[in-house]
């Protein structure tokens, strides 16, 4: 876990000094909420519907107990006693009064947290794997590079108004669970035919309005040259990137339309002009990093626990099978806790169910927390004689749902209840599904299936990447929800097809049954997960459930 | 008549009281404007590129780049790749500059920033020279080794 440093400390502390001036000048009247929006844009603070809503950073996914602890502390001091963790690994408080938020932010900063860059259009936060530095499959530690990637892009001067925000996200593993290539910029740690590591540089993906799988622009790029790299890509995009219009202004929008051979020149023409001038960070800082994100020192006692445990108890069995990822250290498990209890709202934890998560990580998981951007919490360094005691302790407080990658581990945005920008309810539907499916008892049956479900067309709630998604549209003053399917957020990733018109609120649950019934149907085994039955059989098996009368006007 | 605002104070306009004087940048290749090199201003629009500008560069003194809203962001990126084609003289940023950017324009190689006379009674010198605390000590410049002390 990075730690902060003198300079760290004093950077954050200063900023909320500024903010703390620019929030007093707002309430007192000499600034109007035109001339603050920028300012408190820059420090996370949106105003959505009902409220304030102060976004917070979660760097790359990581926690430890006690910034776990302070989250819940600023939940029950500032906002209702529950936080909403995001899709992009950030928490969200939706209750904050304005005159209180420049002391949750001093709250933050006491443990080394803030919400710089949660907003506007600058670089915000680096996301990366949530396993990472457990994952039995990966190639390297992602977290010292997010990390260089965060000191450099935070407050870096020439890139806080870019023509629109932009994401970066980067991955250790070959299985992408960072869903690179829907970012801006997405990398991949990879190593060279001489066995040298670098990265491999993604550009222009995004989902949104207009989706697009990033495309590779550079396919092996050494370590350090990184930082002068991505210097460049922003370089490039902040002078060429569309700024007439809102929705034409990310990076994707400009490598579509100029194509990606032209940006690779450009990138690369200025790449060696800003090479020549950036020197690279000194090994002494770059080491420093690297030496916060060392593994831990894990307990190799050989013991039978675990495997007794789970022998006797089916319920055990169950959570194992689905919340619990192969770790590198075979004496050791990835603990992912479900946000999303049948029936629950994704991604809402209170703050009992924080302090909860922050003792467990200090007493089984070494201190660490991360939060996926499935908008789950994960421990990830399980010894698997103690993963008996970690579910019996989540039983206890309704957080042991054994439910990691079926039907209701949903991703869905805030939707009409908590964004401005929505135009239908997101939460209310994946709350229904998840109980039906529950009810059907069909959740374990119809295994591996992403739902991800966006209230509007911004695609929050990434619709585009998910098995099904699902997409609420306001028709004429109703909520319409279209349904695209084959969907795909990993490293095979592909853009679900829109399967056909779109289902009144009413009529969702029951077409999501019969597109599923059929599924079970027409799978050749009980392992061909809906995804592969989907690729196999191509849309129309899919499309004919959904519409039935179609089918008997076409016979 | 506009402030310049350099070192963190509203100062007079040096370049002009020198004799300098800025050309548009589509009128300065008809070199009909009569002023030596080193009294030789070009205004560049925010759109251009800054390889087009490579051929001028050793035969001005300075040059002006407009914020036509202080949310458009692309005279930072110009600037600072004009500094890396070794463009040594005046860079001033013009229009729609906020106090609180101004350690952003010289952190990207402006010298100076220029804005109207009614913004500079909302933004008063105060306020500049307070931003300026903000120049030094920061990400980076640590990041690229100018400054290894913490």
């Amino acid at each position: 876990m990075y730690i902060y440093n003198d300079f760290d400390a004093e950077f954050v502390r200063d900023r909320v000094r500024q903010f703390r001036g620019q929030v007093e000048k707002r309430i007192d009247g000499s600034l109007t909420e035109d001339e603050f929006k920028p300012l408190r844009l820059m420090n996370g603070l949106y105003l959505q519907l009902h409220a304030y809503m102060l976004r917070v950073a979660i760097p790359y996914g990581s926690l430890d107990a006690a910034k776990m602890r302070q989250l819940a502390f600023i939940a029950d001091k500032w906002d209702k006693g529950y936080g909403h963790f995001t899709t992009r690994q950030n928490i969200q408080f939706n209750w904050p009064l304005l005159k209180d938020v420049p002391d949750m932010l001093d709250a933050l900063a006491d443990v080394g947290m803030h919400a710089i860059q949660t907003s506007g259009n600058c670089v915000r936060n680096v996301t990366a794997d949530h396993f990472a530095g457990a994952a039995s499959d990966e190639i390297e530690d992602p977290r010292p590079t997010a990390e260089l990637l965060r000191q450099w892009s935070t407050d870096h001067p020439e890139f806080q108004f870019l023509p629109r925000k932009f994401k970066i996200a980067i991955t250790g593993s070959p299985n992408d669970r960072a869903v690179t290539k829907a970012h801006d910029i997405g990398i991949r740690m990879v190593r060279n035919e001489n066995d040298q590591p670098g990265y491999e540089i993604i550009v222009g993906g995004g989902l949104g309005r207009s989706p697009f799988i990033g495309k590779v622009l550079r396919e092996f790029l050494p370590k350090a040259e990184l930082l002068p790299y991505i210097e460049a890509v922003l370089q490039v995009y902040n002078l060429e990137g569309r700024r007439d219009n809102k929705y034409k202004a990310r990076i994707k929008i400009l490598v579509h339309e100029a194509g990606l051979d032209e940006i690779r020149g450009s990138v690369e023409e200025t790449f060696a002009r800003t090479l020549a001038e950036f020197k690279k960070p000194s090994d002494e800082l770059v080491d420093q990093i690297t030496t916060y994100f060392n593994p831990p020192e894990f307990n190799n006692i050989q013991s039978h626990a675990y495997e007794e445990a789970l022998e006797t108890d089916p319920v055990l069995r169950s959570f194992v099978e689905t919340n619990v990822a192969e770790h590198k250290n075979p004496a050791y498990g990835i603990v992912t806790i479900s946000t999303k209890p049948i029936g629950g709202t994704p991604g809402d934890v209170t703050s009992d169910q924080m302090r909860l998560i922050a003792d467990l990580a200090e007493k089984y998981s070494h201190n660490e927390v991360r939060i996926s951007h499935e908008q789950n919490a994960v421990l990830p360094h399980v010894r698997k004689a103690d993963i008996p005691l970690v579910h019996a302790a989540l039983k206890a407080v309704g957080l042991a749902t054994a439910n990691i990658g079926l039907i209701s581990d949903i991703i869905a945005c805030p939707g009409m209840d908590y964004c401005a920008l929505a135009t239908a309810r997101s939460i209310p539907i994946a709350q229904e599904i998840s109980t039906r499916f529950d009810e059907l008892k069909l959740e374990k049956e119809i295994g591996e299936l992403r739902i991800k479900i966006s209230g509007c067309i911004n695609a929050c709630g990434h619709h585009h990447v998910g098995h099904i998604g699902i997409l609420g549209l306001d028709k004429a003053g109703v909520e319409n929800y279209q349904i695209t399917l084959g969907g795909d957020a990993t490293q095979t990733m592909a853009l679900g097809e829109r399967a056909g018109p779109g289902f009144a609120a009413e009529e969702l649950l029951p077409a999501l049954e019969r597109l599923l019934n059929r599924y079970l149907e027409i799978r050749e085994c009980s392992d061909e997960i809906f995804l592969e039955t989907y690729r196999r059989l191509g849309p129309q098996p899919f499309q004919q459930a959904l519409y039935p009368e179609e089918e008997k006007y076409a016979a | 008549m506009p402030v310049i605002i350099k070192d963190g104070k509203f100062v007079e306009d040096q370049f002009l009281a020198a004799g300098g004087g800025f050309i548009q940048l589509d009128k300065l290749s008809l070199s009909t404007h009569g002023l030596e090199p080193q009294h030789t201003g070009v205004d560049v629009p925010n759109d251009t590129k800054p390889e087009a500008l490579a051929g001028l560069l050793n035969s001005v003194e300075a040059i002006r780049i407009p914020f036509p809203s202080f949310a458009d962001g692309r005279g930072f990126s110009i600037a600072k790749k004009l500094r890396r084609m070794d463009f040594n003289g005046l860079l001033r940023a013009q229009g729609n500059v906020l106090a609180d950017q101004y350690p952003l324009t010289l952190r990207s190689g402006f010298n100076e920033v220029e804005i109207p006379n009614e913004q500079a009674g909302r933004q008063p010198q105060a306020q500049w020279s307070d931003a300026i605390g903000r120049v030094n000590n920061n990400y980076l410049d640590r990041l690229k080794g100018a400054d290894q002390a913490a």
